[in-house]
This record gives structure tokens, sequence and C-alpha cells, in this order.
């Protein structure tokens, strides 16, 4: 077990872009086992990147079961993570290990479509839905350098929007 | 706390915080905004000058700008967030009495507001109210719902969502 620091804001590196994995060995396995730790120690975290302990590569931890009446693929280790396909959006509050006391509302996509690796190197693929579905797109992005207060939408200005949203999800 | 409303125009924001700015005051939360065509300010401020000062100094640029503006002592300090977890959605032809309605069901059901926003839209002979409230609740949705609909809001939507905060 290997808790590592969590990097937080306004450290630069949070900024970098990760590096694809090209080695699926024993060290990307030990390194996943520290993602993991480090996830389990601190607050109640569904998911955590790479990059947020300072490893810049293509690596996240999503797991989402914990949550009652959630969607979810259980627990996951997804090596350079890719979404081929998008539908539909949804606004929710996200919160941060590396944005400490901070949270805000940030649309992004209600289904996707996920390509991703396991630690040994085999292809995996999922429908994602919902908070699962969020939790990932929250974790690509630090893979590229961006951290959800860059994706913050203004609540007033969503005052008018919400009704919408709901009109078109009741058909 | 600083508190300041007026005619909107521009710089408000620049002169205000120039002076706070000049005594090194340190600025934190802070909500700012138009309202019916005035600017308002509220501000935590952060000084080592005492209240009675800063309101002497913000007073002497506030009349030329023709704002009220207050300062008072109050407790309180950055990094005290409370994580809404209910959201209270409102819309209807605009009455007077439906802010009231709501917020008493919702008091009566120990629902503690911590951000609440609203606006009159809609045709200027046809007002629509919206109003959108966050909320921290002990109480399960489904009783702050049934608490609503018993206070009889008539031609009024109102509508009751869980707020999920992701940690990631």
């Amino acid at each position: 077990m290997a808790v590592q620091d969590i990097l937080t804001i306004p450290d630069e590196r949070l900024k970098q872009v990760s590096q694809p994995v090209e080695s699926f060995d024993e060290q990307l396995h030990w390194q996943l086992q520290d993602l993991e730790d480090t996830r389990q120690a601190g607050p109640a975290a569904v998911g955590i990147a790479a990059p947020q302990i300072g490893w810049f590569q293509r690596a996240v931890i999503v797991d989402v079961s914990g949550r009652k009446k959630t969607p979810s693929h259980g627990y996951l280790e997804l090596i350079n993570p890719e979404i081929l396909e998008w539908d539909d959006f949804k606004l929710g509050r996200e919160g941060c290990l590396s944005v400490p006391d901070f949270t805000g509302n940030v649309i992004r996509a209600k289904n996707i479509k996920l390509r991703a690796f396991d630690r040994h190197g085999s292809m995996l693929e999922f429908d994602m839905t919902g908070f699962e579905a969020r939790a990932i797109q929250h974790e690509i992005d630090h893979l590229d350098g961006i951290l959800f207060p860059d994706r913050v939408v203004s609540r007033r200005s969503d005052l008018f929007q919400r009704k919408v949203y709901q009109a078109s999800t009741k058909k | 706390m600083l508190t300041l409303v007026g005619q909107d125009h521009t710089g408000i924001v620049a002169a205000v915080t120039r002076v706070l700015s000049d005594h090194d005051c340190m600025l934190s939360e802070a909500s700012m905004m138009r309202l019916g065509g005035n600017f308002s300010m509220m501000m935590m401020v952060g000084a080592e000058a005492s209240a009675e000062t800063l309101n002497t100094l913000l007073n002497s640029i506030a009349h030329s700008m023709g704002l009220c503006v207050h300062v008072d002592e109050a407790a309180g300090k950055p990094h005290q967030h409370i994580q809404p977890n209910v959201e209270v959605r409102v819309m209807g032809a605009d009455r007077a009495g439906i802010v009231s309605s709501v917020t008493s069901a919702l008091a009566d059901c120990e629902v503690n507001i911590v951000d609440l926003e609203s606006d009159v839209i809609g045709k200027q002979d046809e007002p629509v109210y919206i109003m959108n409230i966050l909320g921290v609740s002990t109480a399960p949705i489904e009783t702050l719902q049934k608490r609503l609909e018993e206070a009889d809001l008539k031609a009024v939507d109102v509508s009751v969502s869980a707020v999920e905060t992701l940690i990631a």
C-alpha cells in the first residue's frame, strides 16, 4: 500500500497532457495499486486519474458501484480511455480531490461509448450512462490537463434552461 | 461584510475594490449582480482596518457615484461551504406570496436554504416568477414533495430533486 500525495490547484502540473501507457507491465500494476490506495485513503471519491498523483500517463480508476440506484460496471481500471460516441447532455454538480472546497455545475454527455484497455492490455468497450459516464468524462479531462472549474457553468443562466431539460426528458 | 446597492453603471466594482486594495483588504466570497437596474454587492472582506474606517473611506466615493454602501463587523471566514443536497425549482404566473409559501414549507421540513436565485420573466403583461433554491435537507425528498403539495401553490409548478455531487 502506497498512498500518494494528491496534487491540488494551483499546481501547474495538473494542466499538462498525459501520455499514453505503452507497457502493460508489472510497474503499471504497482502504479494502479498506488492510484487505488490513494483514492481509498481520501474522501469518498468515485474516481481518480493518474496525473492527480503526479503520474502523467493515461490511466484512471472509476467505481460508482457504492451508490444506490446507479447504473455501474463496478470497479474499473481504464488505460488509454477514449470516448467513441456521445449522446444527450445533462447538468450535474461536481467536486474534485485536486480542487478542495469547491463544487460547481458542469454539463457532460449523458451517455457515452467508451473504449479503453485493462491492466493486461486487453481492449474493453462499455456503454455508460449517468453518474458513471460523468465520472469517466471528469477523469479523462484530467488526462488532458482540464479541471472541472474550467467547465463550470453559471447557475443563474441555468435558471431558465431547467424547464427545457425537464420538458424534453419527460417525453 | 460589505453591502452595496445603487444605480448600475460602469466602474462600481473597480472603484470600490480599489479603495479596499489600497488599504490591504483581502476579498473573499462575494455575490454581485444587477437586480432590477440596480447593482448590488455582498462581499466578505478581511481587513486590519475597523469597519468604521472602511465605512468612512467607502462613503467618500459612494456618494459621488450614487451608491449606498455599508460595512459591518461580521463573524465568518473562507472555507465554510456546506454542500446542498436538494434543489427546488419553482415557476408560475407571478403573484404575491409564492416565495413565502414555498419557503415556509421548506422551513417546516427544516431545510437550510444555502442559495436562492429568482427572477421575473415572461411578457410584461403576463409576468412569470421563476426561482431556484439550493438547500440542505435531512428529510427525504418525498417528505419535501408532500409538504409542498400540501402548500397548495395553485398554478405554480414546483419540483424537488436531489443534488448529487460527484467527487472524483
